[in-house]
């Protein structure tokens, strides 16, 4: 590298040095810290939230089919509805710091048990889905920032662009009305599969195509574009010319020098987004009825389901913190100059 | 030149994507039919997610309608017309007092674990229901008014009630395994599978927001059925659900819209059916909201306990315009309370009571009993403030949507002005249960026995004073109303009870704090390449799915093996003689294709404007 510095470089060396030995430790707390009073928030927005919404619980249970008052007075006494606000939000902390996210109403299982059972399939899409949109957003927006304004930058950020701002259910329904037979409609393995695990698995993947489709198609263009932009910013840099200068590949200059400069903030992005990962998926898993967290939480809502709503926003406000959290300090690995300041 | 060739690609790539699955011929290979030569399988498409499939617990439509195959009860309702029959009992007598009722079970009888069906199970099914709150969960309002239940030897089974109960033969109650059950320590929790049972099929496995297996149960006294496996499969939107029966994915679905019903016409693999529901939708109109003991509650206009006003606004609605346009033909014109599905309870109007739509006629009522009308053509009510009106809708139903403009539209050439308030379905029984409402829309799914459509009219289902307690619907409280309801919750004459319940109709009819709408058609199709046909509850235009009993699951024929079973009330089927299939004249559905051009077209355009738009731009940099 040179000893010349660039503006940003300049200015960042210029900022006083850390005062005390123990800055990783402090930093990496502060940030914790700030994670945990995000969380206490979340867990009492979680509670209240909820209970203000319009509807009796009890009314809405016993809504379409016989029940006498006493009936009803039986349910609420058996789900401690009928306790003082205050007294029911005691005993959900006292549950959730047991690890005990409640007892579903309407399922009539445990919240946990059900969280659980929701959150592989859900990992399974949305994580290879990201995988794949990372990789393609990320090697799309090199290639356009590299060869800014060809053709293929126009095209490329064009399309991405453009099916960014599809909705996600339309997308999927037209897949799913133009590969009509090719594909099944819904689901994540078919009622009368052999029960081996190949097949199982061939047929997981069978149904995975078209949710994946659509899931990449929508979100690859965040990646993309930030990396076609931050490696923009790194391509008038003057290594770069050095690089070239010392007579290396164009494609050498590229992968060795100025992609890993150029990473940084699409790391920090990626890491953001793993957080909305685990909630992100509603549309496309309400499309193709696939049976993960998202459509949890949105079935739990419509029928009022407090302990199974107050354990999926828990869940996933708490994924999107730790996330947070992690992006943060990875952050602080990667770049030495937020480590300098 | 590296990067001209890898644009090149790039596009071929995406047109490709766009134009490729336009050029598939939609429905045309179909992937998935591999199965079907081992094992006959019948693959139901439902849109409704299972809550649990514990029978003390699950209240959902698919639940119930999984148990109903999966567990027998003491009496069903017959495919004909709903009349009560036996199933494990074969008959049944009561007491001079009707407090006692004794049920004789049928020989023979036994689990699909092969153990015997007793007295003792259905005594300890409702003795664990008597006992244990957990258990009543689901039907606890059949054995409120119990005393005991015994079983006296192995074929009978003694139950004595409180108070003369006439729908101890409606008891919707899955009688459970006592050698399984017994041994469960939460009564409440999810079952293990595979489950032992009693019904046409045996639940075998059950995956969450997935599916449901049911084998056929060689034990069922009835015979086993012709269809060897039943799987319940669940589809988030229903157009999804379409989509795979034209696939041949499922072999059944329902709950289809008049859009999905009409773009199945054309298909030659798939029969639809049409049949009579059994719910019915309203307006209500609020005469004057009270508590349980008659404290006024909510905040209703009170011009509406005037009982010409509310058959005015009665007189004003269209029954047959909304059958028309909501429904699209779909559904039938409003009669009696009791959906005409229900024939036996089913009431309509006599000549001299029937409310004609008119609006002359709603404005002459208005005039004879004295609105005026107010500057604007509002009308004054008695205390001459003009008739504001609110109409409360559900915001995310179809009826609501586009019924609510014509309601809104009748009721201002009658001088009545109305302000649609759409909210969400929760809101909207809130605010009903409170009283707090003017006219709102509602809707019930009424059962073979009417008691429980009925008690909602009754004082006794009016809320406490939180708006909570009860499940009110028109907040009608009416003496005569009340003493009819009580006189045939008590008469065992069925003859006699069909008059009383005719009779309440008749009153709910004249008070007008409700307006039926109309009756909305059940709107199923299936494979017919794959099945001959099922067995339709009632037998005439009755449905296929979710029906109150076993028939159309049991009576499920493969193609080539009809004809389609009849089930007769003494236990034994005879052959049909109606077809349900209908002929289809044209190719496959189009829809799919169509959709995808226009989509492309979209896509194309999108993308073309923008590179357009960049290019413009970029010749214009360079320019300067």
């Amino acid at each position: 590298m040179s000893d010349i510095l660039t503006p940003t470089e300049d200015a960042l060396a210029e900022a006083p040095p850390p005062t005390r030995g123990g800055g990783a430790l402090r930093y990496v707390l502060t940030k914790i810290g700030g994670g945990l009073v995000s969380m206490a928030l979340v867990v009492v927005l979680g509670f209240l939230l909820f209970r203000v919404l319009p509807g009796d619980v009890i009314q809405t249970m016993f809504r379409g089919r016989p029940a006498s008052p006493e009936l009803m007075a039986e349910a609420e006494e058996r789900l401690g509805l009928n306790k003082p606000l205050f007294e029911q939000f005691l005993d959900y902390l006292w549950r959730l710091l047991h690890g005990d996210l409640g007892q579903s109403y309407v399922f009539n299982v445990p919240v946990t048990d059900k969280i659980l059972e929701r959150l592989g399939p859900t990992l399974l899409l949305v994580g290879v889905a990201t995988l794949i949109a990372v990789a393609l957003g990320l090697w799309l927006g090199t290639r356009s920032a590299w060869r800014r304004g060809s053709r293929f930058d126009r095209i490329s950020t064009g399309v991405a662009l453009a099916l960014w701002s599809t909705p996600t259910f339309w997308l999927g329904m037209l897949l799913l009305a133009a590969t009509s037979g090719l594909f099944p409609t819904a689901g994540i393995v078919y009622s009368d599969t052999a029960p081996d695990f190949l097949s199982q698995a061939l047929d997981v993947a069978h149904h995975m195509v078209l949710p994946t489709i659509t899931l990449v198609a929508v979100i690859y263009a965040q990646y993309q574009l930030v990396m076609r932009s931050s490696l923009l910013e790194e391509m008038g840099a003057d290594y770069l010319t050095t690089a070239r200068a010392k007579g290396l590949r164009d494609d050498l200059v590229r992968r060795r020098h100025a992609v890993p400069n150029a990473l940084l903030p699409t790391v920090t992005l990626v890491f953001l987004h793993l957080g909305f990962v685990i909630a992100g998926a509603v549309s496309v898993e309400t499309v193709f009825s696939w049976p993960g967290l998202g459509l949890l939480t949105y079935d739990a809502l419509r029928v009022r389901d407090l302990p199974l709503l107050q354990g999926t926003f828990v869940v996933l406000a708490g994924a999107v913190i730790l996330m947070n959290v992690l992006a943060d300090v990875l952050y602080r690995v990667l770049d030495p100059r937020v480590r300098a300041s | 030149m590296r990067s001209r060739r890898v644009a090149l690609g790039i596009t071929l790539l995406v047109t490709a994507l766009v134009t490729v699955p336009v050029a598939v011929p939609a429905g045309a290979p179909e992937a998935h039919a591999v199965s079907e030569q081992q094992t006959k399988i019948l693959r139901v498409g439902v849109t409704q997610e299972v809550d649990s499939l514990n029978p003390f617990i699950s209240i959902t439509r698919t639940g119930t309608d999984i148990l109903r195959t999966g567990f027998d009860y003491l009496t069903v309702y017959n495919q004909e017309d709903y009349s009560p029959i036996g199933s494990l009992a074969e008959s049944w007598e009561t007491s001079q007092d009707k407090l006692t009722w004794t049920f004789k079970l049928r020989d023979g009888l036994k689990w699909s674990d092969g153990e015997p069906l007793t007295a003792e199970d259905p005594a300890w099914t409702f003795n664990k229901m008597l006992d244990d709150e957990v258990a009543r969960t689901a039907n606890g309002s059949y054995v409120k008014q119990w005393e005991s239940v015994e079983a006296t030897d192995e074929h009978t089974l003694v139950i004595k009630t409180k108070v003369p109960q006439a729908t101890m033969l409606a008891l919707d109650i899955p009688i459970v395994p006592e050698h399984v059950w017994s041994k469960v320590a939460d009564i409440g929790a999810a079952p293990q599978f595979p489950m032992v049972g009693s019904g046409p099929y045996t639940i075998q496995e059950f995956k969450e927001a997935q599916f449901t297996k049911l084998k056929a149960n060689p034990n069922f006294w009835r015979g086993k059925p012709k269809v060897e496996e039943l799987h319940f499969i669940y589809y988030r939107n229903s157009d999804a659900a379409v989509t795979a029966l034209q696939n041949g994915e499922i072999d059944l679905v329902n709950r289809l819209n008049p859009t999905q019903f009409d773009s199945l016409e054309s298909n030659p693999d798939i029969a639809r059916n049409k049949a009579q529901n059994r719910r019915f939708n309203e307006i209500l109109i609020n005469p004057g909201a009270a508590t349980f003991d008659g404290k006024p509650i909510g905040d209703g206009n009170p011009a509406l306990k005037d009982i010409k006003l509310r058959q005015a606004i009665a007189t004003a609605i269209d029954s047959k315009t909304l059958v028309d346009k909501v429904w699209g033909g779909y559904a039938e014109e409003a009669q009696g309370y009791i959906p005409p599905v229900f024939g036996e309870f089913a009431w309509s109007p006599p000549e001299d009571l029937k409310r004609e739509f008119s609006l002359d006629e709603a404005n002459a009522m208005l005039d004879e009993a004295g609105y005026r009308k107010g500057p604007n053509g509002v009308r004054l009510d008695k205390q001459g403030k003009p008739l504001n009106l609110r109409l409360m809708t559900h915001a995310e139903a179809n009826l609501d949507e586009v019924a609510g403009p014509f309601v809104k539209g009748w009721l201002a050439e009658i001088g009545i002005n109305i302000t649609l308030q759409p909210l969400s379905d929760n809101q909207v029984n809130e605010s009903t249960t409170r009283g707090e409402f003017d006219l709102a829309f509602s809707g019930w799914n009424a059962n073979p026995d009417p008691d429980y459509v009925l008690s909602l009219q009754t004082c006794a289902s009016r809320p406490n004073a939180e708006g909570k307690g009860n499940t009110p619907d028109s907040f009608l409280c009416d003496e005569e109303y009340d003493e009819l309801y009580n006189q045939q919750l008590q008469e065992f004459d069925r003859g006699k009870r069909v008059d009383l319940v005719k009779q309440m109709q008749e009153v709910l009819h004249d008070r007008a704090t409700l307006v039926i709408l109309g009756y909305d058609n059940a709107l199923e199709a299936y494979r017919k390449d794959a099945f001959e046909g099922f067995p339709l509850q009632p037998r005439e235009g009755g449905v296929i799915m979710n029906q109150q009993g076993y028939w159309g699951y049991y009576g499920a024929t493969p193609a080539g093996e009809g004809p389609v079973p009849v089930f007769n009330d003494d236990g034994t089927a005879s052959a049909s003689d109606a077809e349900t299939s209908e002929a289809a004249d044209e190719e496959s559905s189009n829809t799919g294709v169509v959709l995808a051009i226009v989509g492309g077209v979209i896509l194309v355009l999108l993308v073309g404007g923008l590179l357009f738009a960049r290019g413009r731009r970029r010749t214009a940099d360079e320019r300067e």
